[in-house]
């Protein structure tokens, strides 16, 4: 119990104390997660309103396709994108497994059917009225798909935060593909099995500590946007 | 529009033919079901017939591009449900203008001079979410005519107001329809508000086009048993 309770102490000392060691674990969590939520967000808040705005029968197939998607155990995807990076590979010549890189393409691979299938879902409620209402007062193609994307924002915002937090609590694709290299693909999730087995709690409490923060911001944001989206 | 036909499930609209004259004020009624919505969103470009086609001064529509967009711009629609963009009154009125890149000070200035107009100067900076329906619907026209359409499509503009929008709401359109000479197509189940405003008459049962003409013909000398029965409200369904 006392042995809990100092690594308990011990964890919000290095946390206060900025410890490089965490610093680098937490800064490259986030660098890579953040990167992959972007990218994840190009590719699908537009696919997702296309998909919203096509007839729900005639995009069935590919809609509950994205869904199978959404539901991906991570490992899985870890051993997909690894298979595809290893060095037989079909893209093996770029030589990126184990690298941040390589766990960008992992959260990427697990955060967009997030954000396709929800923004599909949220667009859905309401885009084609959207749609028609912005093309009788004029709008050409592009502001019409500006409007309808507008319109759904909460929604939008709601899909981009999920798939953050899926990712970024994330152990096991990106332990498959980054390694967990230290000071290289090493992020709070890996790092915290790994400190939990070697027996050096601090570390692993205070990694928790900072991911649960980070779980309490992101989804009290999140909670927020949907309580602000339902009286619109 | 000629030979115009629309099919859903089954044919729900089935028009010969019809003629809008410039400046006119045209009131079209109706029993729910009968195609009413589906006219005006075929004139508004929302929706292709399956047959037939709308002549627009003459000419055939354009089927895509810049030029189908051009035409659209000339007409403007108000939805049976109204949608507000979830923004301010103020940016809600400005959207076509913007949409046609009106010149930022020429926006400002129509847009404040409207609000007044259907008074709701004072909500200008207000979310639409927090509007009552009759603010709403007065943001709802004024934004549809914001642009100066050369045709108004109105779909049941004053449905669940109480007397005294109503009365504004009227006023406002026959005030645009005469002074900009705005030709004005407006889908009403209230025939006492058809007969109040319209110049012309479209009675509209099951698709089809029943009787048209001016106002107080129809209303007065009906040629048709289910237009008369219609605007006396003895209709059967
Ligand atoms: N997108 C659609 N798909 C299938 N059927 C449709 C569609 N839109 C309209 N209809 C059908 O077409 C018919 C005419 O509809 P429309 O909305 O034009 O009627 P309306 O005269 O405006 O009625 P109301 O007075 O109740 O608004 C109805 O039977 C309706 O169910
Ligand atoms: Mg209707």
């Amino acid at each position: 119990m006392s042995r809990l309770y100092e690594g308990f102490l011990e964890a919000i000392r290095l946390i206060i104390s900025f410890d490089p060691d965490l610093l680098t674990i937490v800064l490259l969590s986030l660098r890579v997660s953040l990167t992959a939520i972007i990218i994840s967000t190009l590719i699908g808040v537009p696919l997702g309103a296309l998909l919203g705005l096509k007839s729900e029968k005639k995009t069935r197939f590919f809609n509950k396709l994205i869904f199978t998607f959404m539901g991906m155990p991570p490992v899985v995807a870890g051993l997909i994108i690894f298979l595809i990076l290893s060095r037989q590979g079909p893209l093996g010549v770029l030589s990126l497994l184990y690298t941040p890189t390589a766990m960008v393409i992992a959260q990427v691979f697990l955060a967009s059917p997030i954000v396709i299938g929800l923004t599909t879902v949220g667009i859905r409620a309401k885009g084609s009225v959207v749609e028609e209402v912005a093309r009788s007062l004029g709008a050409g193609p592009t502001l019409t798909a500006w409007t309808v994307i507008k319109e759904s924002r909460f929604a939008i915002l709601g899909a981009v935060i999920t798939g953050f937090s899926r990712v970024v609590a994330e152990v096991g694709a990106v332990m498959i593909v980054g390694g967990n290299i230290e000071g290289h693909t090493r992020v709070m999730t890996t790092a915290i099995v790994l400190e939990t087995r070697k027996g050096n709690f601090e570390l692993a409490i205070g990694l928790g500590l900072i991911l649960l923060m980070i779980s309490f911001i992101v989804n009290s944001v999140l909670y927020s946007i949907q309580r602000g989206g339902e009286n619109n | 529009m000629q030979g115009v036909s629309k099919i859903y499930d089954q044919e729900v609209l089935r028009v010969e033919h019809l003629t809008l004259t410039k400046g006119c004020i045209y009131g079209i009624i109706g029993p729910s079901g009968a195609g009413k919505s589906t006219l005006l969103r075929i004139i508004n470009l929302l929706t292709r017939p399956d047959s037939g086609e709308v002549l627009y001064q003459g000419c055939p529509t354009p089927q895509n591009g810049p030029e189908r967009l051009a035409l659209q711009r000339k007409m403007s629609l108000v939805f049976q449900q109204t949608l507000l963009f979830k923004d301010s009154v103020w940016n809600n009125v400005a959207y076509g203008l913007k949409a046609r890149g009106f010149p930022k000070a020429e926006i400002r200035e129509r847009v404040n001079s409207l609000l007044e107009q259907v008074g709701l100067k004072k909500l200008a900076s207000r979310g639409t979410d927090t509007l009552s329906g009759g603010e709403a619907q007065r943001v709802a026209i004024a934004r549809a005519v914001a642009f100066e359409p050369e045709l108004l499509l109105l779909d049941e503009p004053t449905a669940n107001l109480d007397p005294g929008n109503i009365e504004l709401i009227e006023e406002i359109i026959t005030k645009l329809a005469r002074q900009k000479k705005i030709t004005v197509v407006m889908v009403t189940h209230n025939v006492f508000q058809a007969r109040r405003i319209a110049d012309q008459v479209i009675f509209i049962n099951q698709g089809q086009i029943v009787e048209s003409g001016a106002t107080e013909q129809i209303f007065q000398n009906p040629q048709f048993d289910t237009t008369a029965a219609y605007i006396s409200g003895r209709m059967v369904y």
